[in-house]
């Protein structure tokens, strides 16, 4: 186990600078001159292109570029965006945010989704099932922009019963809504996830078993079918933190949230180079771990798996 | 065995387990013993989209307390859903449509969730078929335990657990508590499922095909245990089974269902040496665990009988050798933690050969290395050294289109025929398309020849456009045997070909594959785990164990006169092989 993890690790390195050169190279490669979004509209005077061009290596060739972003990365000197403010600071500012719309919407979707879908699966072809399964199917087939704004309109700004966007705060009641918002569509693919498993493991010889032995009806639910459904829905839910943790740019857009989407967003549209390389690989780390969090969960949920 | 063969016995209720129960003590004063379980004329039937379809007709039996009674029936026959039914898991489409289930005086028929549940474990316990997939993968076998102990509200201590265990021949339990169904082996899997099932001393035990899953030693062990058990707890059993040998080994009373409906009822022994209705007479007859003891018998006796079921007359002998293997080995590298890999040899040093025009059974228990010699031979296992020399040539030594040809003349035929025919394919495209592959002729000759294998194996042309899934197994198994048939090959290996398939199927088949060998000179190795069908088949014999040949020989040499402990083990544990049937009962 502990040999797996080290190893899971080591793994990280490779995935690191395989991800990094990538986007390190995206970005070099973008058309337009780099200082031309730094000076803006008035335009620098030559001195400062040339100072501006020293300071961010652009005088360099791409692979010494590269190197010594990578030098800084592994001092933790993560250097400045172009507006001249510590990208380290920035991702510490933005990403508290982030991670609690993300950790909220992950409770949301694992909670109503697994829930409903346990309810659904258990009572196959009836009612409920069927209008759960048609709702699913509108909130997947229906963009997150439209439901965003229509949520937004409604609840926010019709009935009022939750600000509209989020103040720099960013409290858990104004994060709220868009929780739900970020949530609602893997909301949708773990409810249907959920009730595939469960229909598949209600039938399941060991659940006969288990009834035959004299277990309640609830204890056969919970211990022998919900159990061993949930590991799908674990894998899914693993792969989703990742992604939700690399931030919304459409939900955090819509409410306003001062969140790694946003920011990201912003620098992509500045064309702020080390500050997207920086993000990008902060988030392909954060990916990374919340896929060994998973495997190692799933070892938990399946004691089959081992980790060798 | 101590107990099984008189019907006397029946009655031989534990007077002590009988008396502290209350229900059972209040009758005792009427005299004559009452059935603890009674089925009066029950139906079941299951809502299917094609409508209401009726499973199980008038199904009408009596398990007295204490005694051993067995439901033998074909796969379809109900036997099952039967005795589900009294413990109310019939599955979701499925209900009682008329009739009665009477529990120790209380019909229980339409009793309310509560009551089946107070009664599941507690006074009716269950051990069911297949211990591969009946235990929760995710839960230690000691929790399985715990949890059926605490909800019948007995103590539930790692000791009960533990004693739970060993009781049911568990070695080493309170350690193996703390085991994953995945680390058992099949016959562990089912001592446990043995312990759940008794764990809270019920009165009646459903044992639903206990022991078709395992090995046959393994199967004897867990049977005996099973029935020590049971006499010392004076536990009644409804045993469920496909093998009338083993119904008739092990129970007092035997019920023969066959489409849904109870054909005959009786003491054993009596059903056997007289059965009345047709389909018991039939299955009497073709019983492989009965039928191979008897032509054992006449054949001693001098007399010719049996001849359609044993083909194992040599047949004009050619003499020469089609396939000779020698020394052959197979390791496996198994990947151990810290990327160290360990060897696993998986065929020792075996040698053996092949006659042509006869028969050649390899027989082993799971594990022993039998299908890898079977893969070997086919050529779809490289060898880890030794030869394997079909008609002379040594096959390790071919190149790929060397290979191919030999596979014209080698065919297979596997065992499942559910999982070997492309559920896609229709019956002739199956048929026809190793010829298409070799191409062999052009399309009006390929389907005169599909025509004609069709009509080898005993199936209607009409055929040729249907699919898989609308045949029965036999019909499947009949569709493979002609595609395997389709290259006119010289050898066919057969891996387990018949196991799949209910018994009467089961003789179906083996006759086929006996007259197709006398009509076209076929060569068969046999690889099966089934003594009783090697008796019917084989002209020789190779016994494998833990991937060695212990012994070799003639069939009736090695039966009659098994010179290794093994090979007498497996012979004893046949079921119904110590049954001693009067001559005429042949």
């Amino acid at each position: 186990m502990t040999w797996y993890i080290v190893r899971r690790f080591l793994q990280l390195i490779p995935v690191f600078l395989g991800a990094t050169l990538l986007v390190y190279f995206l970005v070099f490669s973008l058309p337009g001159d780099a200082t031309a979004a730094i000076c803006g509209e008035r335009g620098c005077t030559p001195a400062v292109i040339a100072g501006l061009r020293e300071q961010y290596n652009l005088d360099q060739p791409f692979w010494i570029q590269y190197l010594l972003y990578l030098k800084g990365v592994l001092t933790f000197d993560l250097g400045t965006n172009f507006s001249g403010r510590p990208i380290a600071t920035i991702i510490a500012e933005v990403f508290p945010t982030t991670a609690k719309l993300a950790v909220m919407a992950l409770i949301l979707e694992a909670v109503f989704g697994i829930v409903f879908g346990l309810i659904a699966g258990l009572r196959k072809g009836r009612i409920f099932d069927s209008s759960v399964l048609v709702l699913s199917l509108i909130v997947i087939a229906v963009p997150i922009f439209v439901l965003g704004f229509l949520m937004q309109f409604l609840i926010g700004v019709k009935l009022e019963w939750a600000n509209p966007t989020v103040s720099g705060d960013a409290t858990i009641s104004e994060l709220l809504l868009p929780a739900v918002v970020l949530g609602l569509v893997s909301f949708a693919y773990v409810l249907r996830l959920t009730r595939t498993s469960i229909i598949e493991n209600v039938n399941a010889d060991y659940v006969r078993t288990a009834t035959a032995k004299g277990l309640s009806r609830k204890r056969v639910v919970v211990v022998h079918v919900l159990r061993n459904s949930l590991i799908p829905v674990v894998t899914f839910l693993g792969a989703d933190l990742g992604a939700l943790m690399g931030g919304a740019i459409v939900t955090e857009g819509i409410f306003n949230v001062n969140g790694v989407g946003n920011t990201l967003y912003r620098a992509v549209l500045n064309g702020d180079g080390p500050m997207v390389v920086s993000i990008v690989t902060f988030l392909i780390l954060i990916f990374c771990l919340a896929n060994l969090l998973v495997d190692l969960l799933y070892a938990w949920l399946d004691p089959r798996i081992r980790y060798a | 065995m101590s107990h099984s063969i008189n019907p006397g016995t029946g009655a031989g209720i534990n007077p002590g387990a009988a008396a502290d129960h209350g229900r059972a003590a209040d009758r005792a004063s009427s005299g004559a013993p009452a059935p603890l379980l009674e089925l009066r004329d029950l139906a079941i039937t299951f809502a299917t989209n094609n409508g209401d379809v009726q499973a199980v007709r008038d199904a009408h039996l009596t398990v007295m307390p204490g005694e051993t009674v067995a439901i033998v029936g074909e796969s379809g026959s109900g036997k099952s859903t039967t005795a589900l039914a009294a413990i109310g898991l019939l599955p979701g489409n499925g209900r009682v449509s008329s009739g009665s289930i009477i529990f120790d005086g209380e019909d229980i028929t339409h009793a309310s969730e509560k009551r089946i549940v107070e009664l599941r474990g507690a006074s009716i316990g269950m051990v069911p078929q297949d211990p591969m997939s009946n235990l929760n993968p995710v839960w230690k076998i000691g929790f399985q335990v715990r949890e059926t102990l605490r909800a019948n509200g007995l103590p539930s201590g790692s000791q009960d657990v533990a004693k739970v265990l060993a009781e049911a021949g568990l070695p080493d339990a309170e350690s193996r508590a703390n085991q994953y169904p995945h680390e058992f082996s099949g016959g562990m899997r089912q001592r446990a499922l043995i312990a759940i099932g008794l764990s809270c001393r019920p009165r009646l035990l459903i044992a639903d095909e206990p022991t078709s899953a395992l090995d046959v030693t393994v199967q004897r062990q867990i049977l005996d245990h099973l029935d020590t058990m049971t006499e010392e707890l004076g536990t009644a059993v409804l045993l469920i089974t496909h093998d009338l040998g083993l119904a008739a080994e092990r129970a007092h009373k035997v019920i023969v269902m066959y489409q849904g409906q109870v054909v005959e009822a009786g003491p054993a022994l009596e059903l056997l040496t007289n059965p009345r209705h047709p389909y018991t007479q039939k299955l009497v007859a073709s019983a492989p665990s009965i039928a191979s003891r008897r032509i054992a018998s006449a054949k001693k006796t001098g007399e010719v009988a049996g001849d359609e079921l044993a083909p194992s007359e040599p047949r004009s002998p050619q003499h020469d050798t089609v396939i000779k293997v020698a020394e052959l080995t197979k390791v496996f590298k198994l990947r151990g933690s810290w990327g160290r890999s360990t060897d696993f040899t998986a065929v020792d040093d075996v040698s053996f050969s092949v006659t042509r025009g006869t028969t050649t059974a390899v027989v082993g228990e799971s594990g022993s290395g039998k299908s890898t010699v079977a893969r070997m031979v086919l050529g779809l296992e490289p060898v880890t050294s030794g030869s394997i020399e079909f008609d002379g040539v040594d096959l390790t030594t071919l190149g790929r289109k060397e290979l191919f040809d030999f596979r014209r003349r080698v065919q297979p035929i596997f065992q499942d025929p559910y999982g070997s025919l492309d559920p896609m394919y229709n019956i002739y495209r199956t048929i026809e398309e190793p010829l298409r592959v070799h191409s062999i002729g052009n399309g009006k000759s390929r389907e005169k020849k599909v025509r004609e294998l069709l009509d080898q194996v005993a199936l209607p042309s009409s055929m040729m456009q249907r699919f898989p899934n609308e045949l029965s197994g036999g019909q499947r198994q009949r569709v493979a045997i002609a595609r395997a048939l389709a290259l006119d090959p010289e050898v066919v290996i057969c891996d387990e070909a018949v196991s799949a398939l209910d018994v009467l199927v089961q003789a179906q088949i083996l006759n086929l594959l006996a007259d197709l060998q006398s009509e076209l000179g076929l060569s068969y190795l046999f690889i099966t785990h089934d003594l009783a069908v090697v008796r019917q088949i084989a002209d020789h014999v190779a016994v494998m164990e833990k991937g060695r040949l212990v012994e070799q020989g003639t069939t009736d040499s090695v039966f009659d006169n098994p010179q290794t402990a093994y090979t007498q083990a497996l012979l004893a544990a046949i079921p119904g092989a110590g049954l001693v049937l009067p001559p005429e009962a042949a």
